[in-house]
């Protein structure tokens, strides 16, 4: 979808603020506690990463730029847990159970657990049976699309002729799976584009750009 | 549960007066985030203890110094550089650096003629068992818009100036490959530790928004 979030190559969002000195890993204590909500919700299995990231940058535009990283957090994860009945909205209001919880058939993660969610991570890496359509040097073209569902594909991108440089196999495909429709592996390739043949003229000609896409983005050139 | 929510604004200062006559936009966020702790606390559907134990693998366990020791022994080791190249995850697994936003790594080597730098222009995609989470800057949009369109400018910013001929490759971390940037190995280090040598890779050079430090200002 062409939310808020798809901000490459976008202006007027001002200077970088890096310098902060000895910068926390988290500002405020209530960004600890979202954070951590998100990842213990999201290991109960009741959603994916794709399904999560859709959930952020479904939040209005002049919302998603106004709210800090962990506020998107947090409106998120209520919103995948709304959608997937496990609150409903009265309860989020009120901080207290008003309907009784949907059996998720397990008890939540406990601490000694955390651990082993954490590096078992989630390989998102697929073996198919499918041949790769293009091999490392191959030319192609980023597709044009503009889906109002979940992609990967960057506007800044789409159109734009490249090179593959990288082949990593089959990956879990975001479009579908962030909607219930199934992983639906494809190959997933890096492909690298000329700073000009992205941005024009005012790129320097040594400069390039890469991104990570699926076969189905790519067109051959 | 470790609740504190004495949050005022976006400044970090501290205000110590009243609380109940702020109503800040973030302290009505703190107080919808414990709102929804309780709520999942009182649902059976969050273990309090499990939030502490993530808080602080995050805030003690997992961070840049983990990128660091992959780095150093890069620039100690040809041998695993070359296995950094040829496979980053399992060299990284290695040394004990795995799992989740770190699944599926790709290493990238800074030279002489080619800098790298890694962004994420979609969301805040960054490999989290060797960095950590990511700084707040490397989330936000003023270098998610500008980072792939304007990358000399981008560094300029950050400190970094390359000459024109030196190619910026920028990499737009689009899917759930996670990039390490080895920067280079500054001159006047022959010999030294991976110890001492990790002590000059910081957080931005494995993202590619830093240089390694000068050997010359940091103790050995």
């Amino acid at each position: 979808m062409n939310g808020a979030q798809d901000l490459g190559g976008q202006h007027g969002f001002g200077p970088i603020d890096h310098d902060e000195d000895k910068e926390p890993v988290f500002h405020h204590e209530w960004e600890k506690r979202a954070f951590a909500m998100t990842l213990a919700m999201g290991f109960l299995g009741q959603w994916n990463i794709d399904k999560s990231r859709h959930a952020r940058e479904s939040m209005p535009p002049a919302k998603y730029l106004s709210s800090s990283y962990y506020q998107i957090w947090t409106e998120g994860l209520i919103r995948l847990m709304l959608d997937a009945g496990l609150v409903v909205p009265g309860e989020v209001h009120i901080g207290h159970k008003e309907v009784t919880p949907r059996d998720l058939h397990r008890e939540p993660v406990h601490a000694h657990e955390v651990a082993g969610f954490l590096s078992r991570g989630g390989p998102a890496n697929r073996d198919i049976a499918d041949k790769p359509r293009f091999a490392i040097g191959d030319r192609v073209t980023a597709i044009r699309m503009n889906p109002t569902h979940h992609t990967r594909l960057p506007r800044y991108l789409r159109g734009c002729p490249g090179e593959i440089v990288l082949h990593h196999g089959g990956h879990v495909f975001p479009d579908t799976n962030a909607h219930g429709l199934g992983e639906n592996p494809q190959h997933l390739y890096t492909v690298r584009f000329a700073a000009r043949d992205v941005w024009g003229d005012q790129a320097n000609p040594n400069d390039f750009v890469h991104a990570d896409l699926w076969e189905s983005y790519l067109a051959a050139a | 549960m470790g609740h504190d929510d004495h949050d005022h604004g976006n400044d970090h200062h501290h205000h110590d007066h009243d609380h109940d006559h702020e109503h800040s936009e973030l302290s009505e966020t703190a107080l919808r985030v414990r709102a929804l702790e309780s709520l999942l606390v009182e649902k059976g559907y969050v273990d309090p203890a499990a939030l502490d134990e993530l808080i602080e693998t995050y805030e003690t366990r997992v961070g840049p110094r983990n990128g660091a020791k992959v780095v150093a022994k890069a620039w100690a080791n040809p041998d695993y550089l070359d296995w950094l190249r040829k496979d980053a995850t399992a060299a990284i697994a290695d040394l004990g650096f795995i799992g989740r936003q770190g699944e599926h790594m790709v290493a990238l080597e800074n030279t002489p003629d080619t800098h790298n730098m890694v962004v994420c222009t979609l969301c805040s995609c960054y490999p989290w068992p060797v960095l950590g989470l990511p700084p707040v800057w490397y989330k936000s949009p003023p270098y998610r818009s500008r980072a792939v369109s304007d990358p000399r400018g981008v560094l300029e910013e950050f400190g970094v100036y390359l000459p024109e001929t030196t190619s910026v490759r920028v990499w737009d971390s689009t899917a759930e490959v996670r990039y390490l940037v080895i920067p280079q190995r500054p001159k006047g280090t022959d010999g030294w530790s991976e110890e001492d040598l990790a002590n000059l890779v910081t957080r931005n050079s494995m993202i590619g928004t830093g240089l390694a430090l000068d050997p010359a200002k940091v103790k050995r």
